[in-house]
């Protein structure tokens, strides 16, 4: 029934042979020494510090969804450090691997990396940025904010949550020991048939590949299962549909496009598992096999999840966008709407990923209309946004600026988008670095909209304003950066040069292929501010300590709770009685209004079931990849065993005491007083004035009239 | 626009004490539910697959369903499964009367008409291995084979969770937890059942036919 492989298998390591170390890779070597030095000293500062003991119990075993959704944030953002890695090592190559008398190290003819290593670059590029940087990185965001937007206390299912975590980065565990264990893909990061068949593919690159993505698919599918119910069970009384914040309809309608889609990434995956492992022709070249199926198969899913990244990314800016004009958000009606059109529409496009096929013009023409069709309803957003600053009291704060560049950006990519949408237009430039140039300024729309989140949510997570120089600084120099590498890319396009080149033979892009790499020297230079940024910041904490309203023009109800938020969100649930529930108390001077009655409230106990799962899923994904399958028997009945044993003992949870709660809530308002008297400002405000843009209605019912500096 | 349908602000009601919040077993059944929308969306897209791979070429030069598919074996397997899924909403009612002896009784006879549509299933794969149809025949009877089989896998692991809770309700009766995954599992069998009616109709069935 198996497939015999190529080259050894015995019982017990299965493919695994001591000769998959590429101990003699120039490259990939010292890296090895470097991580395995790397994590030494890691483990032993926090044996050093007595800190086992801290992670397990308040990190690793955590089910509370701010501790998940930050865990999730910093995995997506190391993801994203070694993905920008990945594109340097491209760029990099390409600068140097030009022209025929282009000189090479490393045992590459050209540059310093072989095709086959710089395939493996490529896919591995692709694969890390979209899937386990970005996805990781927006549902970290909304794993924090959401639940606290909607005043829930946790996610639907606190348990779920804490697994979804670990399958993820049981699947980043699986990618990077790629790096050092065998090889990746090289097949670029979506695969192509009949490439990653195993005869033209015999390596383990392919299975790692197939493996990481099946886990990433799995933990973001019950991530989804579980923001959907979120936000459809446990809104706070008063929450109803259209007083929901635009960020929590974005994740809803991006969450809905996850649940859908993911399942026909599962299936394309397997089918090529099968074919890898059973040896059945569902893409082979022969036998009956249909090359063309996988790629709708997998667009069918890669499309949609197109949206489901950019989707949350405007729920974002549209956070960001009202707090920093001051202004409710212009046309929230028709910001629902747009999300949930552009969530329905991402379903018939998959095929303008193809154009080339040979579909006919008929099939080409109707997916060409559906992709346009996108653009209307992403400029309704545009044009919300654009007039929700449209006479606003603005800020420029560097949250701000990272919205507005996510604007820019997204015009870019979105005209770009209109041209490649255009089937005679896509068949000159398929293929091509235009294509690439476009997609990244999307993508960076997301990672535009992300900066901006972390520095708008910073303060509500931790405590703690981020230092605004510093992430001015890095905002620019990631700018240029942007600047630098695209343009030039989007000119190489229609210049001709096509994806995918470790050698590039055309002498005369030398120029602009010399700009791209200073561009990436520039976005080195961002990624050493946003480290400087954290360290000024953390440095800095008690001076940039912020009150429950952090900029002083927040709007929506996650503002309402104390900076950082406690474990269990909000003391007592809180009423919602209009939108944007913040900015209407605030407004009526009833903003400071506390609870005077607590009562008992139930929380989840911490598992350490969700962690063993995590790592038993890596081990059962390193067990395919290899074939040991004595381990793949035994991983999949320990994960079995686990979950009947978990659903045997369940949960009781254990219950917080009304005066316990008080206790807490009074300390908490005492620190938050000593944080607003040490303030330059009164009440924490980076913006003099405060929220004065409110719906024209310039007296406050309750007492005085709204003034400068005294909103609180 | 969000102050027009705000309440008074000097009378509104700022904070819930007694707010309850959601029902356990609705939650987790609506969280299920969900997952059960993602489960037919493999299916759906397995079919896609065994569409694109039904056209004679796919066959290559193989056997094509009209020659190794047997409906009225099928048939058997149909009835079985459907059986199974009638006995277990039968033990269901009577965990409306708290009948717990009616329950596991719906259970058994569930777990015993699952396995029997399973061995039926490995029967027929065995016999078609032996008559030269497997995965690597051709395209068309790899999509014949993973679809079919995929279907068993979900009845398969149904039916591990058919014996956990018989244990559990064996164990600890009714509770918010195990009515709850009582609830899940019926959700569980009952798609299953309905995902076979349309591999019976469009995999045996319409292969026989074609």
């Amino acid at each position: 029934m198996l497939v015999q492989v190529p080259g050894g298998w015995n019982p017990l390591l299965g493919r695994l042979a001591i000769d998959q170390i590429p101990y003699t890779n120039p490259i990939l070597a010292p890296l090895f020494v470097a991580v395995v030095i790397g994590g030494i000293i890691l483990l032993g500062l926090i044996t050093y510090y007595q800190k086992w003991g801290y992670l397990w119990k308040e990190w690793l075993t955590t089910v509370d969804h701010k501790k998940l959704g930050v865990m999730y944030i910093i995995l997506g953002l190391v993801m994203l450090f070694r993905g920008f890695i990945d594109g340097l090592m491209i760029r990099t190559q390409q600068v140097w691997a030009n022209g025929p008398d282009s000189s090479g190290v490393f045992g590459a003819v050209h540059g310093y990396l072989t095709p086959f290593h710089f395939g493996q670059v490529y896919s591995a590029h692709g694969l890390i940025m979209i899937l386990l940087a970005a996805t990781p990185l927006l549902v970290g965001f909304m794993n924090i904010i959401v639940p606290i937007q909607i005043g829930a206390r946790d996610m639907a299912y606190p348990y779920l949550n804490a697994l979804g975590l670990w399958i993820t980065a049981a699947a980043v565990v699986l990618i990077m020991i790629s790096l050092f264990v065998g090889d990746f893909a090289h097949n670029g990061w979506f695969g192509y048939a009949p490439i990653f068949e195993l005869q033209y593919s015999p390596g383990v690159g392919v299975d790692y590949w197939i493996w990481t993505l099946e886990l990433t698919a799995l933990g973001t599918t019950l991530g989804g299962i579980n923001l959907i119910a979120t936000i459809v069970k446990m809104r706070a009384p008063g929450m109803t549909w259209f007083r929901l914040p635009i960020f929590t309809w974005a994740s809803l309608s991006a969450n809905i496009i996850a649940l859908t889609s993911f399942p026909a990434l599962q299936v394309a995956l397997f089918l090529v598992a099968c074919d890898r492992y059973f040896g059945s022709h569902f893409f082979t070249a022969g036998f009956g096999g249909n090359l063309m199926l996988y790629t709708n198969l997998f667009w069918l899913w890669g499309h949609p999840e197109v949206y489901f990244v950019i989707l949350p990314a405007f729920g974002m800016m549209s956070e960001i966008f009202p707090t920093f004009s001051e202004k409710p958000l212009f046309g929230y009606i028709t910001m629902v709407a747009a999300s949930f059109a552009i969530a329905g529409v991402s379903w018939l496009v998959w095929l303008h990923h193809f154009f080339t096929m040979g579909a006919g013009p008929e099939v080409n023409s109707a997916f060409s209309v559906a992709t346009m069709l996108v653009g209307i309803p992403t400029g309704v957003k545009v044009f919300n946004w654009a007039f929700t600053m449209y006479r606003g009291r603005i800020t420029y704060t560097a949250a701000m600026l990272w919205a507005i560049g996510a604007l820019f950006l997204l015009l870019v990519g979105g005209l770009t988008g209109m041209m490649l949408a255009i089937p005679a237009i896509n068949y000159m430039v398929h293929n091509s670095v235009f294509v690439i140039a476009h997609f990244h300024s999307m993508l960076l729309v997301i990672v535009y909209a992300i900066f901006g989140s972390v520095l708008f949510w910073f303060p509500k997570v931790f405590g703690f304003k981020l230092d605004e120089f510093w992430a001015k600084t890095m905002f620019w120099l990631f700018t240029a950066g942007t600047v630098l590498v695209f343009v030039p890319m989007y000119m190489l396009g229609f210049m001709g040069e096509t994806r995918r080149l470790d050698y590039v033979f055309n002498t005369a892009w030398h120029p602009y292929l010399v700009v791209e790499e200073i561009g990436i020297a520039v976005y080195c230079l961002s990624v050493a501010a946003f480290f400087v940024l954290l360290y000024v910041s953390i440095r800095d904490r008690v001076k940039n300590r912020v009150g429950q309203d952090a900029w002083g023009t927040s709007r929506s109800l996650e503002w309402l709770t104390h900076s950082p938020v406690p474990f269990y969100n909000f003391a007592v649930t809180p009423h919602v009685n209009a939108r944007d529930e913040l900015a209407w108390r605030r407004h009526n001077g009833i903003n400071e209004a506390q609870p005077t009655q607590y009562v008992d409230i139930h929380m989840p106990n911490n598992t350490g079931v969700a962690v063993y799962i995590g790592a038993l899923t890596f081990v059962l994904g390193f067990a395919l990849t290899w074939r040991i399958w004595w381990l793949c028997l035994l991983s999949l009945a320990a994960i079995i065993v686990l979950m009947i044993v978990r659903s045997w003992r369940g949960d009781p949870g254990y219950i917080i005491t009304a005066a316990e709660l008080e206790k807490m809530e009074r300390e908490a308002m005492q620190r938050q007083q000593q944080v607003e008297e040490s303030l330059p400002h009164h009440g924490g405000h980076a913006v003099p004035g405060g929220a004065m843009a409110y719906e024209g209605q310039k007296l406050s019912p309750l007492g005085t009239p709204p003034s400068a500096g005294d909103q609180h | 626009m969000s102050t027009h349908d705000s309440p008074d602000p000097s009378k509104a009601v700022l904070w819930d004490t007694h707010y309850h919040g959601h029902d356990v077993i609705s939650t987790r059944s609506f969280g299920y539910f969900l997952y059960l929308l993602s489960d037919g969306m493999l299916f759906a897209t397995l079919f896609a697959a065994y569409g694109v791979l039904s056209y004679s070429h796919s066959y290559f030069n193989g056997p094509t369903p009209a020659d190794f598919v047997h409906p009225w074996y099928t048939f058997t397997q149909t009835v079985a499964l459907f059986l199974s899924v009638l006995a277990y909403g039968m033990g269901m009612s009577a965990v409306k009367k708290g009948n717990k002896a009616g329950l596991m009784n719906g259970l058994i006879a569930a777990f015993v008409l699952g396995v029997i549509f399973l061995g039926l299933d490995i029967h027929d794969m065995m016999d078609l291995a032996a008559h030269g149809v497997t995965v690597q025949t051709s395209g068309g009877a790899s999509a014949f084979i993973v679809l079919t089989q995929v279907h068993a896998a979900h009845i398969f692991f149904g039916l591990i969770w058919i014996l956990v809770m018989i244990a559990q309700v064996a164990g600890k009766g009714f509770t918010t937890d195990t009515v709850g995954r009582l609830l899940s599992l019926r959700m569980f069998w009952h798609l299953q059942a309905i995902i076979w009616v349309f591999v019976f109709v469009f995999v045996y069935l319409w292969g026989y036919m074609s």
